[in-house]
């Protein structure tokens, strides 16, 4: 799997490290939600298909990297610096009511 | 009389073996069942099993999108141990012990379950301090655990490199002899077989394609094969949890599916007699009946649905195996493989009632979904049953999350690929 770093050019997979889940953004930390905490902790999309995520350079430029990879092919579709990406905030909250 | 037998053995010998009949049916979809289960791989299957065994609930379909046992419960490495820390963890997994050391007699099928030993190799002071912790834990659950020293590690695994110049000195191990192997595609058609006599109906290349809802309620699934009612609905299909419930509405859950490589090299003569993993990396080994070393390391440690990995891992494995055997340097490779696992965020299942009416839930198995199969498949059984989770159940609830109450065996909180 190779990553097309913007400084660096395309880079072998080793030279990064995966930081997870790029949806996901912190809540404001003034905020007292749980449920809004909770989501952002432990709720995932988890898609079979498209993924925004983020890596760091580790190995390289350190820089931080917002990609969009498939997760069915590893195909990554766009890569560029996660500071100026700005993913869309992800609205879906897991449907309460759980009774579990 | 058991159906396989050394009787039927040598009957069926001297008639040709013409009578054998087929190990589970073929049935066409019934309109409705009482109990639909999503998933027939080892859980699946096993709550099936149980179902009917247990609970006298046989109206009971077992839905899979591929053939039977195509998923996770043929892509494993086979072992089975009850080697957990926390309490909720060590009891569940030893039921699921219990279960296994009578399984082949149960299911009249012989699942080739070999108590050969788990052995963890501890390469610091602290590591051993903390495989001391954990036995102790073990025995305190009444789980079987022993410190073993240098010397009897030595004797038992001769290949090993235990000596003081090895790149990470072998300074003790954490051994739970009645750990072990078993053979994994038995486990699933050895399930298949006795809820299918007990009349459950296995649906292969059946695949669902979204949920029927009433309201709010769970009461069936459109597939590929037509739609199926039911008054209750199963999900069981460990990497694929997230867009099973994406179709029934949960957009989001404290799941990540990710992709785990398995090794297997040509076959040996017998010198590994123990299921053995390294403590300075994240390696395990053991060696099949047929002689193949069956092996594997850590998750690729990205998002992945390919059932297949990259190559740094591969690297990585090669290099730990050869870190504790330098003498498999020359062993080649047979095959390799890639299986979709459910990495929950405190690496523990859930095996719950809900999220929605009418549903039960069953995922976040990580990369141990394999030895849990019994356990996970009884206590599932339980709660679809009884609509409420049995006590070696009751921890691994969906909310957990949400009041706090993680159990988090390693302590790396909520990323699931450090599990």
């Amino acid at each position: 799997m190779l990553i097309t770093c913007p400084y660096c050019g395309p880079r072998d997979v080793s030279e990064y490290t995966y930081q997870g889940d790029g949806n996901r953004t912190r809540p404001d930390p003034a905020s007292t939600d749980q449920e809004v905490w909770n989501a952002y902790v432990y709720d995932r999309l988890n898609p079979a298909g498209e993924h925004h995520e983020i890596w760091q350079h580790s190995g390289g430029c350190r820089a931080h990297l917002a990609v969009t990879r498939n997760t069915l092919t590893h195909v990554v579709s766009s890569v560029s610096f996660a500071r100026d990406a700005g993913h869309k905030k992800s609205d879906s909250r897991r449907k309460t009511g759980a009774k579990a | 009389m058991a159906e396989y037998s050394a009787f039927a053995l040598l009957k069926n010998a001297l008639t040709g073996n013409q009578d054998w009949k087929p190990a589970w049916r073929k049935p066409e979809p019934k309109p409705a069942y009482d109990v639909i289960i999503i998933g027939g791989g080892g859980h699946g299957l096993s709550t099936a099993y149980y179902l009917a065994k247990e609970f006298g609930i046989t109206n009971v379909a077992v839905l899979e999108k591929g053939y039977l046992g195509s998923g996770n419960v043929g892509r494993n490495t086979t072992a089975v141990r009850s080697n957990y820390l926390l309490p909720e963890n060590v009891r569940f997994y030893e039921h699921s012990m219990k279960l296994w050391e009578n399984l082949s007699h149960e299911l009249n099928y012989n699942v080739m379950f070999s108590q050969r030993g788990c052995l963890n190799l501890a390469h610091t002071p602290g590591q051993l301090d903390d495989y001391a912790r954990r036995g102790n834990a073990m025995r305190h659950e009444g789980v079987d655990a022993e410190l073993m020293t240098p010397a009897q590690i030595a004797k038992l695994v001769p290949g090993l490199d235990v000596s003081a110049s090895a790149r990470f000195p072998i300074i003790g191990g954490l051994m739970q002899r009645r750990a072990g192997t078993a053979r994994h595609d038995a486990v699933a058609w050895g399930y298949a077989r006795g809820a299918d006599r007990r009349g459950v109906d296995i649906l292969e290349n059946c695949e669902v394609t979204g949920f029927i809802k009433d309201g709010d309620r769970v009461v069936g699934v459109n597939t590929t094969r037509g739609e199926i009612r039911a008054g209750k609905v199963a999900v069981a299909v460990a990497g694929h949890t997230g867009h099973v419930m994406r179709m029934a509405g949960i957009d989001t859950m404290p799941i990540e599916s990710h992709v785990l490589q398995a090794f297997v090299s040509e076959s040996l003569k017998p010198f590994l007699h123990t299921v053995l993993t390294f403590g300075m990396g994240h390696f395990y080994a053991s060696q099949s009946d047929k002689g193949g070393l069956v092996y594997g390391g850590d998750l690729d440690g990205y998002n992945s649905y390919a059932q297949r990995g990259n190559l740094p891992i591969v690297e990585e494995v090669m290099s730990e195996m050869l870190a504790l055997f330098p003498s498999l340097a020359r062993v080649r490779v047979l095959r390799s493989w890639g299986g979709v696992c459910d990495m929950s965020m405190d690496g523990s299942p859930i095996i719950t009632t809900g999220p929605l009416p009418g549903m039960y839930l069953n995922c976040g198995w990580c990369y141990g979904g394999f030895k849990a199969t019994p356990a996970s498949g009884w206590c599932f059984a339980h709660t679809i049953a009884r609509d409420e989770p049995h006590e070696f159940n009751a921890p691994f609830t969906l909310d957990r999350f949400q009041r706090g109450t993680i159990i988090d065996d390693k302590g790396q909180g909520s990323t699931p690929r450090l599990h």
